[in-house]
């Protein structure tokens, strides 16, 4: 179980040094150890071999997903995401993709979810162009989740200039803010 | 379609019973294992079979085994890796995550279901009293024929009056939203969600997902089998009953605090129908008393607060991917019912309940984790289930209402688990299939 939230305030920056396995104290999830929420909230930074020659598939989904989510703006919202970054780089001659995401759900708890929609979506399918990707992934979410787990490298440092602030707190602010913005103008 | 006569009854139907008994058993050798499932086998009966004899029939069997025990009874080790991995752990080595801790923990657990040498367990519902001694007397007379075969522990059970409707020992209302299947011949009650595909609870049929994949090995084993989680949590009724004296000055503000807790009234109706006063008459009407939403009608918890245990056992419209975590849920009573206003006389009381699913892993334990234990279910904060959360003291429970929200802190718990296992419920065929696993066995899977 998680334990409870701790919440510093938000207008204290923090870091935090995380150790080499990416957790403090082995808490057992569903499936696999559970990675603690940090001042930069709860992540994953997957980093994998892409099969040769793939590279341009793996970009041209990035189009395919920016549309994807322009008509369905609200898709993801379940998730409480903050933040997904894709990248490629090379080592050597090979080529590897890294899929960093932050959120604010822990992510063994919500990790159907998070497949079912990525696959609902198309986001998923990127992955088939990895190498040791499970060809039943549509079938079999354990090994999806497996594979997932198997390439996910931990951070050793994580900072939040306003830490532990949710993605649904800084969407309520901002719209206060607006709301607040409006009726100034509108005093006028 | 369903395959009614090969599915266990107890996947498809609720029967008029009052009475019953868990017997959790050992099996000492493969043979003698194999020599009682040949003498109980005759007993169980099929969904079809139940429903054409419901009226007639006093009692009603069911078995189901654990991993070690489908080992115990000889299944091919190349069979056994065929099982999910949370099965095969079983629920012990998955407490931690399932929130069975401290108190609730396996080394406390009662009856030896802790143990590795759990086997399987036998379910009887019997009609009345007569019938549950009767088949307890037969049962006793087939152990004594089976070598090897031993009782770990039983459960009485028995119905807590009054009798005209099923509720538990803190006088909540119970079975008022279940699951329906497509194809199964049942309609589901308004507001109980779309009918969902059966591979969600019955293995070997189309699931939500799409076709089935990934199934235990041989499909005779499998097929119209399911998956069963047992959880028998304790209620401690006095503790209970002097929380809603503490939180509530009239009989009618303690009602609210227990209604409150659960979601609904202890009648059943549901706050969001009935928010302010009872109405028994809407807590039985099954038309009208699970015929609600929250997205549109309490989004903020005014009725029935974020936290209360039916929003968090099933919330309905403000979950991702629901059609995927829904669970069919059987079980009883067990102990004597406390008298109103008598103290806590220690004596042991409580549910006695089975999850059933397809999916451990992604039903009854996703439940349990998240719904059930997370602190932070609907951004609560520092809350988990009231009713059967793992409870320490150290959490609370906030009742949204106007001006002020009310925060009751250190609540307390009012349920302990005492014991819980993971079987399979095979189908009926593959009952048979068991029955005659031996020196044939080495045939390997799919051997048969």
């Amino acid at each position: 179980m998680s334990g409870k939230t701790t919440k510093p305030s938000w207008q204290n920056p923090a870091a935090m040094a995380i150790p080499k396995e990416g957790f403090f104290k082995l808490e057992q999830g569903r499936y696999g150890p559970i990675f603690p929420r940090t001042p930069a909230c709860y992540g994953f930074t997957i980093i994998a071999k892409i099969k040769p020659g793939r590279e341009e598939a793996i970009r041209g989904y990035g189009k395919k997903i920016e549309e994807t989510i322009a008509g369905l703006p609200d898709g993801l919202a379940v998730l409480k995401l903050h933040y997904l970054r894709w990248v490629l780089f090379d080592i050597g001659k090979d080529t590897y993709f890294m899929y960093q995401g932050i959120f604010d759900t822990d992510f063994d708890k919500y990790t159907e979810d998070a497949v079912a929609l990525f696959s609902k979506y198309g986001i998923n399918t990127v992955f088939e162009n990895l190498e040791g990707f499970p060809e039943d992934w549509k079938t079999n979410t354990p090994a999806f989740i497996k594979f997932v787990r198997e390439h996910q490298r931990p951070s050793f440092l994580e900072y939040g200039e306003y830490p532990y602030v949710s993605a649904e707190e800084i969407k309520k602010a901002l719209a206060l803010k607006a709301a607040f913005s409006d009726m100034l103008d509108q005093m006028q | 379609m369903l395959e009614f006569e090969d599915i266990q009854h107890l996947l498809l139907t609720r029967t008029p019973a009052l009475t019953g008994r868990y017997e959790f058993l050992s099996f000492g050798s493969q043979a003698g294992g194999r020599a009682w499932l040949r003498g109980i086998r005759e007993t169980v009966r099929s969904a079809a079979e139940v429903r054409a004899s419901v009226n007639e029939d006093k009692r009603w069997v069911t078995v189901a085994f654990t991993w070690n025990g489908l080992r115990a009874l000889g299944v091919p080790e190349a069979s056994l890796a065929t099982f999910p991995e949370e099965f095969k752990q079983g629920m012990v080595a998955r407490a931690e995550m399932l929130g069975d801790t401290g108190v609730n923990h396996p080394d406390h657990w009662t009856g030896g279901l802790a143990s590795p040498n759990l086997h399987a367990i036998v379910i009887l519902f019997a009609r009345n009293a007569e019938e549950h001694s009767r088949c307890i007397s037969t049962h006793q007379k087939l152990l004594a024929q089976c070598e090897g075969v031993e009782v770990l522990s039983s459960l009485d059970l028995e119905a807590t009056p009054p009798f005209d409707y099923a509720h538990d020992h803190f006088g909540y209302r119970d079975r008022l939203s279940q699951p329906v299947m497509e194809g199964s011949g049942e309609e589901a009650t308004p507001g109980s969600g779309p009918l969902l595909k059966p591979g969600e609870f019955i293995l070997g049929y189309p699931d939500e997902d799409g076709p089935p994949a990934n199934l235990p090995q041989p499909e005779t084993l499998s097929r119209n089998g399911s998956y069963m989680a047992y959880r028998r949590l304790q209620e401690h009724v006095g503790a209970f009953r002097d929380f809603l004296r503490q939180h509530g000055q009239t009989p009618e503000e303690q009602e609210l605090v227990a209604a409150k807790l659960m979601g609904r009234w202890r009648s059943g109706a549901p706050l969001v129908l009935a928010p302010v006063k009872d109405d028994p008459a809407l807590g039985a009407d099954m038309q009208r008393n699970n015929d609600f939403n929250y997205k549109e009608m309490d989004p903020h918890g005014y009725a029935i607060p974020l936290g209360a245990h039916c929003r968090r056992m099933n919330p309905r419209d403000t979950a991702a991917n629901m059609n995927r975590r829904r669970m069919i849920r059987r079980g009883a009573t067990y102990g004597p019912p406390l008298p109103e206003n008598a103290p806590e006389d220690g004596v042991e009381r409580g549910i006695a309940a089975f999850v059933i699913c397809a999916s451990l892993i992604r039903q009854f334990e996703f439940a349990q984790n998240v719904w059930i234990n997370d602190p932070n279910f609907h951004e609560l904060g520092n809350e988990r289930d009231p009713i059967i959360g793992t409870q320490d003291g150290t959490f609370e429970f906030k009742i949204p209402r106007r001006p002020i929200r009310k925060k009751i802190t250190g609540l307390p718990a009012f349920t302990t688990v005492r014991g819980g296992a993971y079987f399979f419920l095979p189908g009926l065929k593959a009952l048979r299939y068991l029955t005659t696993l031996g020196s044939e066995a080495e045939a390997g899977i799919g051997g048969r």
